[in-house]
C-alpha cells in the first residue's frame, strides 16, 4: 500500500471512491462492507457511518450485519489474519491444540491482534477442505495438514512478507 | 379456499390465511408474544406452536399458511408442554422485577406466564445483563427485559421508516437494539414512542416526570399551572374503565384541581393560537408564492424527522411553534402579566399524549418567555398514575370548567388531537380569511382518516390543495412524490403517530389485541370523542374564539405581529443522523434485584 503524507486521509479518499458504486444500493451492504474492511483492515465506527449514509441504510442495519458475521472486525487487525478452522473434521484432528499453539506463539487470542500488530487470530467453522484437516487460512490461502512444525514455518514466512 | 381441520373440526378459510388466524376464526385463541398482525410476524417467540399431523416437529402458527387438508391440533398435552417450555425459556433470561416494573399487570409476558400457570422454573443458566439507557429525554430502554420480539424494530422501520432498531450481535448475546447497542441519544430516534406502545414487556418506557411534578405541586413558592392536550380528554377515561373515546373533560379538570394545580388551563387554547399563526403564515406564503407545501409543525417527532432526513425542507416547515410551546410562552408572559404573578415562579406542566414533547420542551430555543417555557410534561399514562396514587377516581368527580384566561378553546382547537384535525382547524379559518365569507359546511370529513388523505378546496379564486399524512413513513413517501413532481400541495399536515395524537406514544397501552390495524382502530375511536365535543362547542373556529380575540387585542396585536414572532415562532436546524464519536459512557446505578 502506497502511504502518502496523511495515511488517514488517503484511506478516507479510497473509501469514498469505493462507495461511489454502492450509492443508494442497500442490497450490496455486505459487499460494500468487505471492500471497506479491505481498505481499513477493520470497520471503525466512522467507516460504518460512511457506508450507512452512502447506501442509505440505517446504521443499525450496518451494525447488525457487522456484529453478526465473524468475517467483519470492529477492532484493528494485524497485517495477517490467521483463521483456524474449528469445524468437526479439523477439530478431531487437533485444531484446538493448533489454536493454543498459535496463541502462544503470537501472544494474542481470537478476535485480537498481536502486540506487534503483525497477526490477528480468528476461528472459523468448516471452510470446506475437510480432507486436508486440520486447516488454517491466511487471507485467501489455505494451508492443509497443519502441525506444529508447519505452523512455525508458516509464521516465519508470513513475518517476511 | 383451503379446507382444513382444527382440533378435528372442519373449517374453510381464505387463501393466504395463517393457521393462527384460521384458529382464531374457529374461536381458538392461540397465544402470541412477538406477533403483531400486519406489521410483525418473525416467528421469534415460538409460543404459538401447534401440531400439524404428519409433520415431525411443531410449527409456529403465525407464519404457517393454512393448506388444503391440513389437520391441526392446538391443545394436545404435547402442544401445551411445548408452549410452556417456550415461556420458561423466555423467563430463564428475564429479570424477575415484575413487582417494580413499569408494566406490572399490563405485561404480555406476565399475562402469558399466568395463563399457562408457569410454576416451577428449573431452567438455570447464564443471563444477559445490558446497561439501561436512560440518557434520552423521552424513551428509556431496559434491554434486560427485552424478549427479542422485534415489534419495536418493525414499527420503527416499516411504520416510521427510521429504523433505529435491529437484531444486533449474535447467539446468546443477540438483542434488539440500536447500532453499537448505544444510547438512543446517538441515533436518529424521533422519540415518537410508538416502540413503547407495542413493546410487550417493560423493555421500553417513558422517562418518568411525575416525581418532578409532585415536588412542584408541594412547593409553596411555585404557581403551578397545567395545560391538557386536546386528546387527553378522550383517552384518560380508558384508564378508569370508560369505553374508548368517552370524553371526560369536566372530570379531568376536576381531577387536576384536586391534585393541587393552581390553574387548570386548556392546551386547545394554545392550539387555537397555533391555527391563527399558522393560517396567517399560509396566507403570507400564498401572497409570496411559496415555498410550498407548508408543513405543519405541531408534532415534535415529525419536526425532528424533517430536520434529520429532509433538512432541505426546513423552510417548508411552518415556523409556528407547537401548541404546547405556544401555551408555555403565553403562560409566562400574557398570563403572568394578567394574573400579576412573577413568571419566575410559574411552573408550567403539560399533559400530553406524547413522549416526544419531553424532548421538545428541552430544545434550547424554547425559552421565548425568558424562562424555560414549559417545565415538565406528563404523558397520559403518567397522569393516570398520579391520579391512582392520589386516590382520585375520575368516575366519582363532578364536571368542572377550565380556568380563564387560557382555558377557553374552540372546537377547532379540540380536534387538533385527531387525525387531520390540525388541517381541518386551519381550513376553517383559512376559508373565511381568504374568501371573507362565512364557512357554511364547517366540517371537512375528507381530511379525517387514519390513512393518507388529500383534497382540493375552492376558496374564492384559489383552489387550495391539502394533504394529511400519518406516520413518518407515509410522510417520507409523500415527500418523495412531491420531489418527483408527482404531487403538489399548498399545505400538508404530518403527525408521527397513527391516527394522530390520539394514537400518541404516551397514550394508554392497549394489549388486548395483537393486530396492528385493530390497534390503530382503537386509537381512532378516541378521535370520535373529540369530534363529538367539537359539535357541542359554541365556537368552532379558532378566530371566533373570544379568548383568542382578547389575547390578540390585549397582548399580541395581530397574527404574525412582531410580538407573535418573538414568542410564538421558532426556527429549525439541520441535524446529523449519527454522531461521529460515541457519547461518554454513563455509570448506571446497579438496580437492586430481588433475591
Amino acid at each position: 500500500m502506497a502511504i502518502k503524507q496523511d495515511p488517514e486521509k488517503e484511506l478516507d479518499h479510497r473509501l469514498a471512491l469505493a462507495l461511489e458504486k454502492y450509492k443508494g444500493n442497500p442490497e450490496l451492504l455486505i459487499t460494500a462492507l468487505q471492500e471497506a474492511q479491505d481498505i481499513f483492515g477493520y470497520l471503525p465506527r466512522k467507516v460504518m457511518i460512511h457506508v450507512a449514509n452512502a447506501l442509505t441504510v440505517p446504521l443499525a442495519e450496518v451494525y447488525s450485519v457487522v456484529s453478526f458475521y465473524s468475517l467483519f472486525s470492529t477492532v484493528p487487525t494485524g497485517r495477517h489474519r490467521i483463521e483456524v478452522c474449528l469445524g468437526t473434521a479439523c477439530y478431531v484432528r487437533g485444531a484446538e491444540k493448533l489454536l493454543r499453539e498459535l496463541q502462544a506463539r503470537c501472544g494474542t487470542g481470537p478476535g485480537k491482534s498481536s502486540p506487534d500488530e503483525l497477526f490477528s487470530i480468528a476461528t472459523t467453522r468448516c471452510v470446506g477442505a475437510c480432507s486436508a484437516a486440520p486447516v488454517i487460512k491466511t487471507g485467501d490461502e489455505l494451508h492443509g495438514e497443519m502441525n506444529s512444525e508447519r505452523l512455525a514455518q508458516l509464521l516465519e514466512e508470513l513475518q517476511k512478507r | 379456499m383451503p379446507k382444513l381441520w382444527i382440533d378435528d373440526r372442519e373449517l374453510e378459510v381464505g387463501e393466504g390465511t395463517t393457521v393462527l388466524e384460521a384458529s382464531r376464526q374457529a374461536g381458538i385463541d392461540i397465544p402470541t408474544l412477538c406477533y403483531l398482525k400486519e406489521l410483525n410476524a418473525p416467528a421469534a417467540c415460538r409460543v404459538c406452536l401447534v401440531q400439524v399431523e404428519g409433520r415431525p416437529t411443531m410449527d409456529a402458527s403465525c407464519v404457517l399458511p393454512a393448506a388444503e387438508g391440513m389437520r391441526i391440533y392446538t391443545h394436545t398435552p404435547e402442544v401445551l408442554a411445548a408452549r410452556k417450555q417456550m415461556i420458561k425459556l423466555l423467563l430463564s433470561d428475564h429479570p424477575f422485577e415484575c413487582l417494580t416494573c413499569e408494566r406490572n399487570l399490563n405485561c404480555e409476558l406476565q399475562r402469558l406466564a399466568k395463563r399457562y400457570e408457569i410454576r416451577d422454573l428449573q431452567i438455570e443458566g447464564n443471563r444477559n445483563h445490558f446497561p439501561i439507557d436512560d440518557l434520552s429525554p423521552s424513551v428509556v430502554r431496559e434491554p434486560d427485559k427485552c424478549i427479542r420480539c422485534r415489534r419495536c424494530l418493525a414499527v420503527c422501520q416499516y411504520y416510521q421508516s427510521v429504523g433505529i432498531y435491529r437484531m444486533i450481535e449474535r447467539s446468546f448475546h443477540a438483542i434488539v437494539g440500536p447500532a453499537f447497542n448505544s444510547s438512543l441519544m446517538e441515533t436518529p430516534c424521533l422519540y415518537c414512542g410508538q416502540c413503547i406502545t407495542v413493546c410487550p414487556t417493560g423493555a421500553l418506557h417513558e422517562q418518568d416526570s411525575t416525581a418532578r411534578v409532585w415536588e412542584a405541586l408541594r412547593d409553596p413558592n411555585l404557581h403551578v399551572v397545567v395545560q391538557t392536550a386536546p386528546s387527553i380528554r378522550s383517552s384518560i377515561g380508558e384508564e378508569f374503565g370508560y369505553p374508548v373515546g368517552t370524553p371526560v373533560t369536566g372530570q379531568m379538570v376536576a381531577a387536576l384541581r384536586r391534585l393541587g394545580f393552581d390553574r387548570v388551563f386548556d392546551d386547545c387554547f394554545g392550539a387555537d393560537v397555533t391555527v391563527m399563526e399558522e393560517t396567517a403564515e399560509l396566507l403570507e406564503r400564498l401572497e409570496r408564492g411559496g415555498p410550498f407545501p407548508q408543513f405543519t409543525s405541531c408534532c415534535p417527532s415529525w419536526v425532528r424527522f424533517c430536520e434529520l432526513f429532509y433538512p432541505e425542507l426546513i423552510e417548508n416547515l411552518s415556523e409556528v411553534k407547537s401548541p404546547q410551546q405556544i401555551f408555555g410562552a403565553l403562560a409566562k408572559t400574557y398570563y403572568a402579566r394578567k394574573a400579576g404573578v412573577d413568571p419566575a415562579q410559574i411552573f408550567v406542566v403539560s399533559i400530553m399524549p406524547c413522549v416526544s414533547k419531553k424532548y421538545e420542551l428541552l430544545r434550547p430555543e424554547m425559552n421565548a418567555s425568558g424562562y424555560r417555557d414549559v417545565d415538565a410534561e406528563l404523558s397520559t399514562r403518567e397522569f393516570a398514575r398520579m391520579l391512582f396514587q392520589a386516590g382520585i377516581d375520575l368516575r366519582k368527580l363532578p364536571e368542572e370548567d377550565f380556568d380563564d384566561p387560557l382555558g377557553y378553546a374552540s372546537g377547532a382547537g379540540i380536534i387538533f388531537g385527531s387525525t387531520g384535525g390540525v388541517m381541518e382547524a386551519a381550513l376553517r379559518t383559512a376559508y373565511e380569511w381568504i374568501t371573507g365569507e362565512e364557512l357554511k359546511d364547517i366540517e371537512f370529513p375528507q381530511v379525517r382518516s387514519d390513512k393518507y388523505k388529500d383534497t382540493e378546496i375552492q376558496m374564492g379564486e384559489l383552489r387550495l390543495k391539502a394533504a394529511v399524512a400519518r406516520g413518518t413513513g407515509e410522510a417520507r413517501r409523500l415527500i418523495e412524490a412531491i420531489k418527483k413532481g408527482q404531487k403538489e400541495y399548498h399545505f400538508v399536515e404530518v403527525m408521527a403517530c397513527p391516527a394522530g395524537c390520539v394514537g400518541g406514544g404516551g397514550q394508554p397501552i392497549y394489549i388486548e389485541t395483537n393486530d396492528w390495524n385493530e390497534q390503530v382502530a382503537h386509537r381512532s375511536h378516541r378521535s370520535n370523542g373529540l369530534y363529538q365535543l367539537d359539535r357541542q362547542m359554541e365556537h368552532r373556529k379558532a378566530h371566533t374564539n373570544p379568548a383568542v380575540t382578547r389575547l390578540y387585542r390585549d397582548f399580541l396585536g395581530h397574527p404574525g405581529s412582531e410580538m407573535a414572532h418573538r414568542l410564538l415562532h421558532t426556527g429549525y436546524l439541520s441535524r446529523r443522523l449519527y454522531a461521529p464519536e460515541p457519547l461518554p459512557k454513563k455509570e448506571h446505578k446497579q438496580k437492586v434485584r430481588p433475591l
